[in-house]
Parts: structure tokens; C-alpha cells; sequence
């Protein structure tokens, strides 16, 4: 297999996960933020 | 905070737009790695994973610095900030120290003809991916606040000494892992090299706002943990027919609940 195939592979396995990671955090993060009052979500 | 300034999740105007900076910054870095730059004279194009690779793991690297950083202070001050500093930071070791190990088995088998080899450097790396798995761990253990804080700093203090193992690993054993490319006077082109820092200041701003994003869930986990533990207390009062305490807060926890600052 040519380099450009574990290039494509690395690049695409790093930012699947990297993306996977950022949504979940982001989803749990909306999730939570229902269960809690407004005056208790307070690092602004 | 009324209910309608009071945020919907772990976004606010300051992630958005640095979410934007490091989208736009990551588009110009793939751009830079993958098309602009030239290929490696020994590693051909393979060359172009390294400007993935080394980033990965100087942001794991950077996890574990913080960890250990904040879990000194939190054994010094028991303060909740640094615990979950501590533990945020330890979460992002894991996955960027997961995806050094990947993206380094992918490199080696076009420039070595092996996905791994038992070599110092990649030993050490999954040593410490193996340290960072049993802080999380430890982390999940059923157990109080308190005591659940301080047993992972005690973890979170062994972070950086194996970081130095790791990073040392090439000089102090025969290694097949190249040694130092970028130091005071760097070996390689200068297209090569302005990629290379061009992807670790976006390395930087994906862990940042990963770092931030994860720090207010974490926030968000350990005030819904009190929320539900003061409604388990009301409701153990409720029953025996006891009067409630002033402070709604669970006066039980040994850790003193400061004030964030993120």
C-alpha cells in the first residue's frame, strides 16, 4: 500500500475521534444543563 | 442569573468564537500538511502523519503537566476547582496519549515495515496510557468526594515523571524512535518546520477548547452529584421528621465548595 493511504488512514482515524470526543462532551454537556437550575450553572 | 441569560450547555460566546479560530485553523494546518508541504527525502509522504502525530502528543503531554500541576495544588488547598482541573486534564491525556498510540503505529508501518515493535519510546507511551486509564478508574470508584480527590492527585503527581520517562526514553535506551528534530537549530526545511508549528498552535487551540468544554461539564456532573445527594438528605429528613438545616447546601462533604473561576 502506497504512504498516502496510511497518511489518509491517520488523518481520518485522529479526526473521527477527536470529533466523536468534542460531540459527545457537547451533548452531555445540553443534557445536564437541563436537570440544573439556571442559578446553578455559574462559570459565566 | 435568570433562566434565559443562564447557559443551555457548556458553550458561550468566547468557545464559539475560539471554536471558530481553530476550525479555520485546522483547515490552513491540513491544508499545510497534507498539500503545501514536501515530502520527506527518507519518509516520502508519511511525513505528513508526523505533522498530525507530533501535536497529539505534545497536547498529551501537556494533559498530563496540568494534572499533575493541579493535583499538587488541590492536595495543597482541597479546593473542588482543581480537582476537576485535575481530572479534565487527566480525561484529555487519555484520549490525546490513546491517539499518540494510534497515529504512531500508523506511521511506523510505511517507515519501519511494523505497526509496533517493543522499542523504549512506545513501550513507555503505553505505560503511561495504562497510568492514565487507572486514574480513570480510580476516578469511578464508588467512594466520597474527599477521598476520591485525593487518592487520583496522588495518581495525577506520577503523570509528569513518566512524561520525562517517555520523552527521555530515546537517549537513555537504543531506540528505533528518531531522536530530537526540532530544537534550537532545527534539521529539517523550513516549510517542513513552519507546518510543524503552524499544527501544534492548532494542536494547542483544539485542547483548549476541548479543555474548556469539558471543564463545565465536569462542573455541571459535580453540581447535579449535590443537587441529588441535598434531595436524598430532604427526603431521609422528610421521613424521620426532622427539621431541615439552614444551609441548603449537603453540609456533610468534607471538601469546602469554593466559588469557579473559568
Amino acid at each position: 500500500m502506497s504512504n498516502w493511504f496510511y497518511v489518509g488512514l491517520g488523518w481520518t482515524i485522529a479526526t473521527v475521534a477527536l470529533v466523536a470526543y468534542a460531540l459527545w462532551v457537547i451533548g452531555r454537556g445540553r443534557a445536564l444543563s437541563r436537570r440544573l437550575p439556571p442559578e446553578r450553572r455559574r462559570w459565566m | 442569573m435568570t433562566s434565559s441569560d443562564a447557559p443551555a450547555g457548556t458553550g458561550s460566546t468566547g468557545t464559539r468564537v475560539l471554536g471558530l479560530v481553530t476550525l479555520a485553523g485546522i483547515a490552513l494546518g491540513a491544508y499545510l500538511a497534507l498539500v503545501a508541504s514536501p515530502q520527506d527525502e527518507n519518509m516520502g509522504d508519511a511525513v505528513r502523519l508526523l505533522y498530525l502525530h507530533v501535536p497529539i502528543v505534545t497536547m498529551a503531554y501537556v494533559g498530563c503537566g496540568l494534572c499533575t500541576l493541579a493535583s499538587a495544588i488541590y492536595l495543597w488547598k482541597r479546593s473542588e476547582w482543581w480537582d476537576i482541573t485535575a481530572a479534565v486534564s487527566a480525561e484529555l491525556a487519555l484520549v490525546f496519549t490513546a491517539l499518540t498510540l494510534v497515529t504512531g503505529m500508523i506511521w511506523g508501518k510505511p517507515t519501519w515495515g511494523t505497526y509496533w515493535v517493543w522499542d523504549p519510546r512506545l513501550t513507555s507511551t503505553a505505560m503511561l496510557g495504562l497510568l492514565l486509564l487507572g486514574y480513570a478508574a480510580i476516578r469511578r470508584l464508588p467512594s466520597e468526594p474527599a477521598v476520591r480527590a485525593r487518592r487520583t492527585a496522588i495518581v495525577g503527581l506520577l503523570l509528569v515523571p513518566n512524561v520525562y520517562i517517555v520523552n527521555r526514553s530515546v537517549t537513555w535506551w537504543r531506540s528505533l524512535h528518531q531522536g530530537t528534530t526540532i530544537g534550537l537549530q532545527p534539521k529539517i526545511h523550513d516549510l517542513m518546520f513552519f507546518t510543524l508549528m503552524f499544527d501544534l498552535l492548532v494542536g494547542a487551540l483544539v485542547f483548549a477548547w476541548l479543555l474548556i468544554h469539558r471543564w463545565r461539564l465536569a462542573w455541571l456532573e459535580h453540581e447535579i452529584e449535590l443537587t441529588e445527594l441535598d434531595d436524598a438528605i430532604a427526603e431521609r429528613r422528610a421521613e424521620a421528621g426532622v427539621a431541615p438545616p439552614a444551609s441548603p447546601s449537603a453540609p456533610h462533604l468534607a471538601m469546602p465548595r469554593t466559588e469557579p473561576t473559568a
